[in-house]
């Protein structure tokens, strides 16, 4: 089976014109489209259930319960977890991170400690753990690459010592790498160390099956996987949750508030507080079912078969003039593709494709750490999605010549 | 392609292509100043030599995008043995033309702003940049640069 060749038409922005081009976005590493289902589901709340969850006795505010709640069991689900609530809300994977590093590491790191990430990881599995390791004192460890973009697991096991976390991207938002979670965790596990993955740009193109990952934590963020901002999850082994303290404190985390302390909510409660976006829930379930109908697997062959094509265009036009990070092999990476052509600052490269109505995006892409291993202030990425097709790819490899007579030095 | 030509002026692209004022000054007696954009990730670094409250000469050095060299290679250009306080006027001039609209300056009560005074010269090649607002940081990188290398010269 393949996806249906008039995706397209589901996605509203993508009939825009911009600059007096049809738009070619090609940016979906930073956020995705949305179909119109989801800006439906939305819609729908508003108009017809809008009320605060879990307080009303009334008929909307039940409905809207149910409804956020069903989105929780189908977004479970989606993720090969059995268990809603395994599955908390947050507000992007940013906040998941802070969330992990916060409860679980605030209380269970100190000095001599260490936590394991990579060269490749996003600031938001970077950050968190350096503010909890100025107080705390813990190290912090980064797995290298190899030359080709991968992770360089020989050193592994010898950095593994002492480790009490590792936290990895099971999909580089710069190189594309696919990273080989399950392996990295059975050696992780067998040295004594935690899990936490960052699906931010896996979750959305891949199947994702927690247990096959074998990872005790997975953050992703909504707004990557056709749902809306303002919506992430962290999912996590339900003993481990349990064992972690609250997050954030206010309304609806709590069971009982005394006048001398507070008794946490149940999972996954525990670390909601406040109003959660509900709105935003039930797009992200939206969203799932969209993925659940065009069938993930299919997604990731789309992608696989697309990858290839803008490969081999590229390639073949600009051949020494052209520099493409990560690994080569489409079976090892997704469709996110960091490009050097002829010295054309990126800047430069995304403003002449904006003329033409093509969106890509230039910059660090938030991992100011692996810029530096490639030795670059900066890539162009143009990054692809189950909407995008051959066209898309031929507007970009088109348009790169025109940078090139303009800027290349 | 209007609006990008209107963003790439040929100068600009000179200036880009062979910019002016490139390396680096002995330091001391040179000061050197350095700037970064957060968002690219360009650098700039400058080296400037003052005598008598004068630019006696500036060096550049750093990478990044047609708009960020060219303006540094202008800007280079520009101030060349200019005194110090005229140095701060031109920038505030520069800065003006990158962020002042037109329409805010038809609307104000108060005095309006003067028009861009014919000093600014070769760099106003880049008022084609307020209308690309992400490439404003890029064209006055090495101003604001420079105006704290300035500052630091106080301190
Ligand atoms: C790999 C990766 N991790 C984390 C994030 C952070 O996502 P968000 O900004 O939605 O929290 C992103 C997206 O920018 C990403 O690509």
């Amino acid at each position: 089976m393949t996806l249906p060749s008039d995706l397209k038409h589901r996605f509203p922005l993508l009939s825009q014109v911009v600059n007096g081009h049809n738009i070619v976005y090609l940016d979906s590493a930073a956020s995705s489209q949305k179909p119109d289902c989801v800006i439906d589901a939305m819609n729908h709340y508003y108009e017809t259930i809008n009320a605060n969850v879990h307080r009303g006795a009334y008929e909307i505010a039940a409905q809207a319960t149910e409804e956020m709640e069903q989105a929780r069991k189908r977004i479970a689900n989606f993720i090969g977890c059995d268990s809603p609530h395994e599955v908390v809300f947050t507000k992007n994977a940013t906040e998941s991170f802070n969330l992990i590093a916060r409860s679980w590491g605030g209380s269970n790191l100190s000095q001599g400690d260490a936590v394991l990430i990579t060269d490749m990881e996003h600031h938001a599995n970077i950050v968190p753990w350096q503010i909890l390791s100025a107080e705390k004192g813990f190290e912090i460890r980064w797995l290298p690459l190899t030359p080709d973009g991968l992770l360089d697991l020989d050193q592994l096991d010898q950095l593994l010592d002492g480790v009490k976390m590792v936290s990895v991207t099971a999909m580089s938002n710069v190189l594309g790498t696919l990273n080989p979670i399950s392996e990295i965790a059975e050696r992780a596990h067998a040295a004594g160390a935690l899990v936490a993955v960052d699906g931010s740009q896996y979750v959305p193109h891949l199947p994702t099956d927690v247990h096959e990952l074998q990872a005790d934590l997975l953050c992703f963020t909504g707004h990557k996987m056709c749902g809306p901002t303002g919506i992430g999850v962290l999912w996590g082994r339900e003993e481990l949750l349990d064992s972690m303290p609250p997050f954030l404190g206010g309304g609806e985390m709590i069971l009982d508030v005394r006048r001398d302390g507070f008794t946490a909510n149940e999972l996954p409660h525990k670390f909601e507080a406040g109003t959660p976006p509900i709105a935003e829930i039930i797009g992200l379930g939206a969203a799932v079912d969209f993925l659940n109908s065009l069938g993930m697997q299919n997604v990731r062959d789309h992608e696989i078969a697309l990858t290839d094509y803008a490969l081999r265009s590229l390639n073949d036009r600009y051949g020494e003039e052209i520099v493409i990070h990560g690994p080569s092999d489409p079976l090892q990476r997704g469709g996110v593709i960091s490009l050097e052509y002829r010295g054309v600052h990126p800047h430069d490269l995304s403003q002449v494709l904006d003329q033409r109505g093509i969106c890509i995006r230039a910059g660090h892409h938030c991992a100011k750490p692996l810029m530096k291993e490639l030795g670059v202030p900066a890539t162009s990425r143009a990054s692809m999605y189950l909407y995008n097709d051959e066209s898309d790819v031929d507007a970009l490899v088109d348009s790169l010549e025109s940078a090139g007579e303009m800027f290349a030095l | 392609m209007s609006g990008l030509e209107e963003l790439y002026k040929e100068i600009i692209l000179d200036h880009y292509r062979n910019p002016r004022h490139q390396g680096e000054l002995e330091c001391p007696p040179a000061h050197k100043t350095e700037g970064f954009n957060p968002l690219c990730g360009d650098e700039v670094s400058l080296t400037f030599l003052i005598e008598e409250d004068s630019i006696k000469e500036l060096r550049i050095a750093g990478q990044g995008c047609s708009i960020s060299q060219a303006s540094a290679s202008m800007m280079a250009a520009a101030i060349q043995n200019k005194s110090i306080e005229e140095v701060r006027d031109l920038s505030r001039e520069f800065k003006a033309m990158m962020s002042i609209h037109e329409e805010t300056i038809i609307n104000a009560d108060q005095e309006p702003v003067s028009p861009v005074a014919l000093t600014l010269g070769d760099l106003e090649a880049l008022k084609g940049v307020v209308k690309f607002p992400v490439r404003i940081k890029c064209a006055t990188l090495s101003w604001n640069t420079l105006l704290t290398g300035l500052d630091d010269l106080d301190t």
